[in-house]
């Protein structure tokens, strides 16, 4: 058998795409089977290759783990492929030797691999470096090892964007058709027309994955019924939000599958070409998404006359410089069109005059990614997946202080508990949960009593933040401290249009920033002084909600609002306490030892972490203001109450 | 097509496709807005023309929101007035607190809002955005931290001017309107023309004064302060006096500026008589000589500063004769101060225009005799209204007065320059003239009085036929520029005004002034046109005795008369 994958591209277009399934020889499994690595010959390593591995130092590993091959007797493939969604379990690499399933190894570094890897060979892998093996049925499975879709993070989860994520190589487009790949865009070109598609999406009632939850095939139907000679898609594969990474991932993981729900998305608008926005910083989702269009339009299923339809369709990813605001779709068309990205007046809506005034169909990238699975398995299928008000599955990432960080697939209508306790493996250390953010900066904060609340758009309290990620929080985390950082990030990411979000989330920020400072600032100002903006925040987070131009400024005050409703006693200790009782905020008090009662027993001296306070055995001690972090162990600790909170 | 609304619990009457404010405002109901402006793209920046649409979560603005015939409207509900206020309030937070120094104090229409909205307490405090001021500029400054991001200098410049200087920079809070690479302004393409001073609704542009000076020339005997003004400026001064739009009071003004202390009051207009004689010779020549067509006018400063920058290669099209403005100064400061036995530098020579640019105008190098400027001053509109308040006069008690010799005559053809389309008219009329010996009669050139930006007319003297254009609004102008770069165009005379309707609407005019008050104006000058009875430059009696006495041998009247161009780097 011919081992060099690049000279598969004429069997894979004649013989796979444009035959169905039954028609496929013995020979053509035997093919299939190699490229999908079904059935190995050499020892398989596949390494979890991402943005995310790459700061968890994949790039040396990979490098050694080369040299290591290079140097062995035995003979090897060494593949990329994306990520499994297991963040926190990095480096993650996988160990296929022939004739057995692959086995997934976790918590793999520079030092460890080669002694992990010879223990794989001679088949007795301690299990701290076990994480699980994939299930398959031709090939004999590792004895004592779990399948990781009997382990929780995985057996919560319904794949069907993240289906090949971690399994297959990104950078290699026919890995992806041998797994199925590009299937759904061929049949969607041969056998229907322009409109069955809108229709088929109308049906499967996908909606957009990006906020609003607009019904697509709706939108799709708006740009399409709208007369002009030119249309365009705009992929948004931006994501400014701190604290989610799930687009990015994917499109590493699986570049290919969002180019053909583009493709198929360009075919139902009838537009020609799409445009990717994606930020610059996310370097390797570019890098192979320009090789996947590449190798796409090698393939002849993106450029001229795409195979022998008529159809031409091109993408452009476009870079963004970061610019939160662009993810707006309104402000997204302006950066486009060469101009400063800010939002502009709706309605007229891009699907009647976007794009240099053509209509034009904004998706988020996580939308155009379920086309393929809906094509491929019919509108009724996908609409079996989910609740009534939701269909199909929500990709989210999980961060903050829970077990599995990382990217994770739910079907709507999962109830949050599930998703953190479940395939989020709870609390880190087992702490006490108290509540999560959902939705990036412009997302709520909801507390414990919310736990069993639905995914679904139209839920009252978490229904419009479902793009972004979830993050969660512990008894040590400070919601105001979390609060204060989502404000204070998007004072500086408002586009500086209207006055609401402009002035308004700026002093929101500031709010805050008085709530989480020492009663007395620099300019002498005294608490009641700074605290008379308390008593606006949430008249003004109402008007700012109410008033501005788009989406970030309407939602801007989420955050606010919803920590106030829901923690609102916790606001209250930070303003009449001065009181964090997180540990975050530690320059709410200052500290001082009276004289008189001080009776010199060190203990102060001794728990004070900074060191800030001196002083000799039974004498009176003193706090250096200047050491003092103010933590207030010393004010715990105190046996005589001579420390005295100010 | 009318659709019927529901506002306010009435029904009004809208018409199909305007926005909810268009349809609001035409019926007498009033939303306060501080970005809107009539006939510009709607930003929906401020947000203080929310309304209440029942069945729509979220305030809307109408200034952006087209009419649909289900609207059930409130404009002053407490929702409305509370979003309305805390806007303000959010504004006043990062605002300066120094309406007594502001020079937009009791004009201002944050300041109005505050006020009409009953703000009365400090409630949101907070680190305001710190600007630096730009004092750069002869003509404009810039103070930034009174900008409320309105955008209407950004659309101003660019939709109306075409050049494009102002636009926003940064985000979040750190926003701020600026110029490209956020040079001062003085270091950029702005050509002056002052348009943006008359839509900021708050004190963060306005232009350059200087009265102290002119306070020290005025009370100083051993200097004679001299002053000019333009004929739109004695048309216009009646909005700022608070009498009926359009009025002239140029005689009134003779004996004001008097009263205030000018030592001689001249009008602009005999020079433009002298201009207009220049040009037509010019443009007879050209058309003779079969050289360089169409010619240019070059009576507007924002326009020649906007030539150097950006088309330095029409330098051979613009007419060399210098602005009327300039061709007074020359011969105050060089042939009468020779006349009079005076030193140039113990004459001060006040301009008064309805212009920012002029102000530049009069500080350019060719502009200067021996080191000394041909105009010390520029005042416009608007500050010489300040000065007679600061002087405490009023129209009261003030007996009409004749302007000083030599300038106190003047052609009714001089009156129509600061209009769009006058230079044309008065040109055409001179060249009739002089070919025919004849007026030409008006009705035959009134496509220079429509109302439109772009104008053309054709004549026929002594049968060859002339093409005249006048141009208003510096970016219908580009098009027909490009044009004559390429050579593709068939007319002989281009007049170009940067502002729209001309120097009536100048940058130095009076502040909020309506459609109506323009009108007004062009209208007055109009009627003169028609009332007095010397209406060809050649007619002025005076224009032939002030060659024979100034301009003997056509010796120095070159250098009195004539300037010379020349390409201009910006953005360097």
């Amino acid at each position: 058998m011919n081992n060099d994958i690049e000279n598969y591209k004429e069997f894979l277009i004649s013989r796979i795409l444009l035959r169905d399934i039954e028609e496929y020889t013995k020979e053509d499994k035997e093919k299939l089977q190699f490229l999908r690595r079904d059935k190995v010959d050499d020892i398989v390593i596949s390494v979890e290759y991402t943005s995310s591995s790459i700061i968890g130092g994949i790039e040396e590993l990979f490098l050694a783990i080369e040299k290591y091959i290079d140097k062995d007797s035995k003979n090897y493939r060494l593949v990329k492929t994306g990520s499994l969604g297991l963040c926190s379990k990095e480096l993650i690499i996988g160990i296929q030797l022939p004739g057995k399933t692959n086995l997934i190894l976790r918590n793999i570094n520079l030092e460890n691999f080669q002694a992990v890897f010879e223990s794989v060979f001679s088949k007795h892998v301690s299990s701290d470096y076990i994480y699980g093996q994939f299930r398959n049925v031709l090939l004999e499975s590792w004895k004592g090892v779990s399948f990781i879709d009997e382990i929780a993070f995985f057996a919560n989860q319904q794949r069907v964007v993240l289906d090949n994520c971690g399994r297959i190589n990104p950078e290699s487009i026919e890995e992806y058709i041998a797994n199925g790949g590009y299937k759904s865009f061929v049949k969607a070109l041969n056998n229907y027309t322009r409109e069955e598609i809108a229709e088929i999406v109308e049906k499967s009632e996908l909606r957009g994955r990006g906020g609003e939850g607009f019904l697509t095939g709706k939108k799709w139907k708006i740009a399409i019924n709208t007369e002009s000679n030119n249309k365009y898609l705009i992929c948004n594969a931006g994501e400014g939000d701190p604290g989610a990474f799930s687009e990015r991932l994917i499109i590493e993981s699986d570049p290919h599958k969002l180019i053909e729900g583009i493709a198929i998305a360009l075919y139902g608008i009838g537009a020609n070409k799409a445009y990717i926005y994606i930020e610059e910083y996310n370097r390797l989702a570019i890098e192979r998404l320009t090789k996947a269009i590449n190798s796409a339009k090698e393939y002849g299923l993106l450029g001229h006359d795409i195979l022998q339809s008529g159809n031409s369709f091109d993408i452009i990813i476009r870079k963004g410089a970061g610019a939160y605001v662009c993810g707006e779709e309104t402000a997204l068309i302006k950066f486009l069109e060469g101009e400063r990205g800010m939002p502009i007046n709706k309605p007229p809506y891009p699907a009647t005059k976007g794009l240099f005034g053509a209509p034009t169909v904004v998706n988020n990238s996580e939308t155009l990614i379920n086309l393929p699975k809906i094509f491929e398995k019919g509108p009724k299928w996908y609409r079996a997946i989910g609740i009534d008000s939701s269909k199909g599955t929500k990709v989210f990432s999980l961060a903050g202080k829970v077990e599995n960080c990382g990217i994770i697939e739910v079907e709507f209508g999962t109830k949050l508990r599930e998703i953190i306790f479940r395939v989020g493996g709870g609390v880190l250390n087992g702490e006490k949960f108290k509540g999560l953010h959902i939705g990036g900066p412009t997302g709520r904060v909801v507390a414990e009593q919310h736990l069993d609340e639905v995914i679904d758009f139209e839920n009252e309290n978490i229904g419009e933040n479902l793009d972004g990620g979830i993050i969660v929080l512990d008894e040590d985390t400070c919601v105001i401290d979390t609060v204060k950082y989502f404000e204070d990030f998007l004072k500086k990411q408002s586009c500086g249009k209207c006055i609401p979000c402009r002035e308004g989330t700026r002093r929101i920020s500031e709010i805050l920033e008085n709530i989480t400072k020492k009663p007395v600032d620099n300019d002498n100002h005294t608490t009641l002084y700074r605290f008379k903006g308390v008593m606006q925040l949430e008249t003004l987070a109402e008007v700012i909600k109410e008033t501005s131009l788009c989406g970030l400024g309407k939602r801007a005050a989420n955050p606010v609002l919803s920590s106030l409703k829901w923690f609102r006693e916790e606001y209250e200790e930070h303003i009449f306490d001065r009181e964090c009782n997180a540990g975050v905020c530690q320059e709410l008090r200052t500290f001082k030892i009276d004289v008189e009662a001080c009776t010199g027993c060190t203990i102060c001296a001794k728990k004070c972490p900074t060191g800030a306070i001196i002083g000799t055995q039974k004498a009176p001690h003193f706090i250096v203001q200047e050491n003092c972090i103010g933590c207030g162990i010393c004010y715990k600790s105190c046996k005589f109450n001579a420390v005295l909170s100010m | 097509m009318n659709i019927d609304i529901e506002v306010n619990n009435e029904i009004i009457k809208a018409r199909k496709g305007e926005t909810i404010l268009e349809a609001l405002n035409r019926n007498g109901i009033k939303v306060p807005t501080l970005c809107h402006m009539d006939n510009f793209t709607p930003t929906g920046a401020c947000r203080m023309c929310v309304v209440e649409i029942e069945g729509k979560k979220e305030l809307i603005p109408s200034c952006s929101y087209t009419i649909e015939g289900w609207m059930k409207i409130k404009t002053h509900s407490s929702r409305v007035i509370k979003a309305r206020k805390m806007i303000v309030e959010l504004l006043l937070s990062n605002h300066p607190d120094d309406c007594f120094y502001c020079i937009k104090n009791q004009n201002c229409e944050l300041q109005k809002l505050a006020y009409e909205l009953n703000i009365r307490e400090r409630k949101i405090t907070g680190k305001k955005t710190k600007a630096k001021l730009d004092y750069s500029s002869l003509g404009i400054i810039r103070d930034t931290t009174k900008c409320i991001l309105c955008e209407r200098c950004v659309r101003v410049c660019n939709e109306i001017i075409g050049v494009s200087t102002l636009d926003i920079i940064n985000r979040g809070n750190n926003t701020t309107i600026a110029t490209s690479m956020d040079k001062d302004i003085n270091f950029s393409n702005c050509i002056n023309c002052g348009q943006c001073l008359l839509v900021c609704p708050t004190g963060a542009l306005y232009e350059r004064t200087n009265f102290d000076l002119l306070n020290e020339v005025l009370n100083n005997p051993k200097i004679t302060v001299v002053a000019q003004y333009s004929s739109a400026v004695s048309v216009s001064l009646a909005n700022e006096l608070g009498m009926k739009s359009g009025k002239d009071i140029s005689h009134y003004l003779n004996a004001i500026l008097k009263k205030i202390g000018f030592d001689k009051v001249l009008y602009s207009s005999s020079g433009a008589d002298i201009a207009i004689h220049e040009q037509a010779k010019e443009l007879s020549e050209r058309i003779k000589n079969k050289i360089e067509q169409p010619l240019i006018s070059s009576n507007c400063p924002a326009w020649i500063k906007y030539m150097e920058q950006s088309y330095p290669d029409l330098i051979p099209y613009v007419s060399k004769v210098k602005s009327p403005q300039q061709i007074v100064g020359a011969l105050i400061k060089r042939s009468i101060a020779d006349k009079e036995n005076l030193q140039p530098e113990k004459i001060f020579s006040v301009s008064i225009m309805p212009c920012t640019a002029k102000k530049i105008e009069a500080s350019r190098e060719e502009m200067t005799y021996k080191g000394v400027s041909d105009i010390d001053l520029v005042i416009t509109t608007r500050e010489l209204a300040k000065l007679i308040q600061l002087y405490g006069l009023s129209m009261d008690n003030i007996h009409p007065e004749m302007a000083d010799e030599p300038f106190n005559n003047r052609s009714t053809a001089s009156m129509l320059l600061p209009v769009s389309g006058g230079l044309c008219e008065s040109i055409i009329r001179s060249i009739y003239k002089n070919s025919t010996g004849k007026e030409i009669a008006k009705t035959k050139i009134s496509n220079l009085r429509a109302n439109k930006p772009v104008k053309r007319q054709s004549v026929n003297i002594d049968k060859t036929k002339l093409d005249f254009v006048a141009v208003s609004g510096l970016k219908n102008v580009k098009s027909i520029l490009d044009d004559i770069r390429n050579k593709k165009t068939d007319f002989h005379f281009l007049e170009i005004l940067t502002c729209p309707d001309g120097c009536i609407n100048g940058g130095g005019q009076p502040l909020g002034c309506s459609e109506k008050d323009i009108k007004a104006r062009s209208k007055t000058i109009y009627n003169i046109d028609d009332k007095e009875t010397i209406n060809v430059a050649e007619d002025n009696e005076k224009l032939k005795d002030i060659y024979k006495e100034y301009f003997n041998e056509n010796k120095n009247s070159k250098k009195i008369l004539y300037t010379h161009y020349s390409k201009r780097e910006v953005m360097q």
